[in-house]
């Protein structure tokens, strides 16, 4: 069998590239895309200690964590659709006013 | 040695996606890689014993939510973006530090608390099924189920507000500058 550690370097590289994306990439959207995978790789480090412990818990917050993760973009791509009709643009250095 | 084999394939598959999502040029290319990279967790997913977690991850995630990512991309007309370095010039390769660092201490503590693990015993028989995670959910956290929905609901209004006020403020944005042409 593959030890949790291994599952866990792996959603922790995962994580980082999410990291990394948020603050090396401008378009919003794909930087909305690099928090989805920064919360897929949390999802995984869940999964891989509900194996270890044999608790069903883990993946009880998987499934919650996808179903925030669906309202959060629900409102966050309103948001960017919104934005992108004031601004004409999804770049994320023209979101630099607080009034539009 | 298979489940070793499968890991590395799989893990192999989901970095290669998670990074073509850090450098693909197009917005839709990139949305196409975390569809991969998804695909490839929800294998790991099985591999650990969560049938059910691994088939909402599919639908949900792959289905679901990366099709309103790829409607809104295409709504937008925003996959092409000029990528430069942006104002700020330094922040690039203080993102790469940044991350390196995050991932040397990340890999530190994940292999630092993993000395002395015992072995993975096999799972019981009905460890992840619909029916297992089902009776979890239902019992334990019923609670939390029902908030959730709560959320959603809340979230849809909040979307459906949004756009809405959105158009609005973008008419009377455009009507004063029609006036002065």
């Amino acid at each position: 069998m593959v030890p949790t550690s291994f599952y866990i370097f792996l959603a922790a590289v995962l994580f980082t590239i999410g990291a990394v994306a948020v603050l090396f990439r401008r378009n919003t959207l794909v930087i909305y895309m690099a928090v989805e995978l920064m919360l897929n790789a949390a999802n995984l480090a869940f999964v891989a200690f509900a194996r270890q412990f044999e608790a069903l818990d883990g993946q009880l917050f998987v499934f919650f964590v996808m179903t925030v993760a669906a309202a959060e973009v629900a409102v966050g791509l309103a948001l960017i659709v919104t934005i992108f009709r004031t601004k004409h643009s999804v770049d994320i250095d023209t979101m630099r006013e607080m009034k539009g | 040695m298979g489940f070793m084999t499968l890991f590395i394939l799989t893990g192999a598959v989901a970095v290669a996606a998670a990074l073509g999502l850090l450098f693909a040029r197009n917005a839709v290319y990139a949305a196409l890689f975390l569809v991969l990279n998804m695909f490839a967790l929800a294998v790991l997913y099985l591999a650990l014993g969560a049938p059910f977690i691994a088939m909402v991850q599919i639908t949900v995630y792959a289905g679901a939510i990366m099709v309103l990512f790829l409607f809104v991309i295409m709504l937008l007309g925003a996959e092409q973006l000029k990528e430069d370095g942006g104002p700020i010039a330094w922040q690039r390769p203080l993102a790469l530090l940044l991350g390196l660092a995050l991932l040397g201490e990340l890999a530190y503590f994940v292999f630092a608390a993993a000395t002395g693990q015992t072995r993975l015993l096999p799972p019981p028989e009905d460890f992840g099924t619909p029916h297992a995670v089902g009776q979890t959910l239902f019992q334990q956290y019923l609670l939390p189920f029902e908030v959730t929905s709560v959320l959603l609901l809340v979230a849809m209004v909040g979307a459906i507000v949004l756009v809405m006020n959105g158009k609005r403020a973008a008419q009377a944005q455009a009507e004063p500058e029609a006036e002065g042409s």
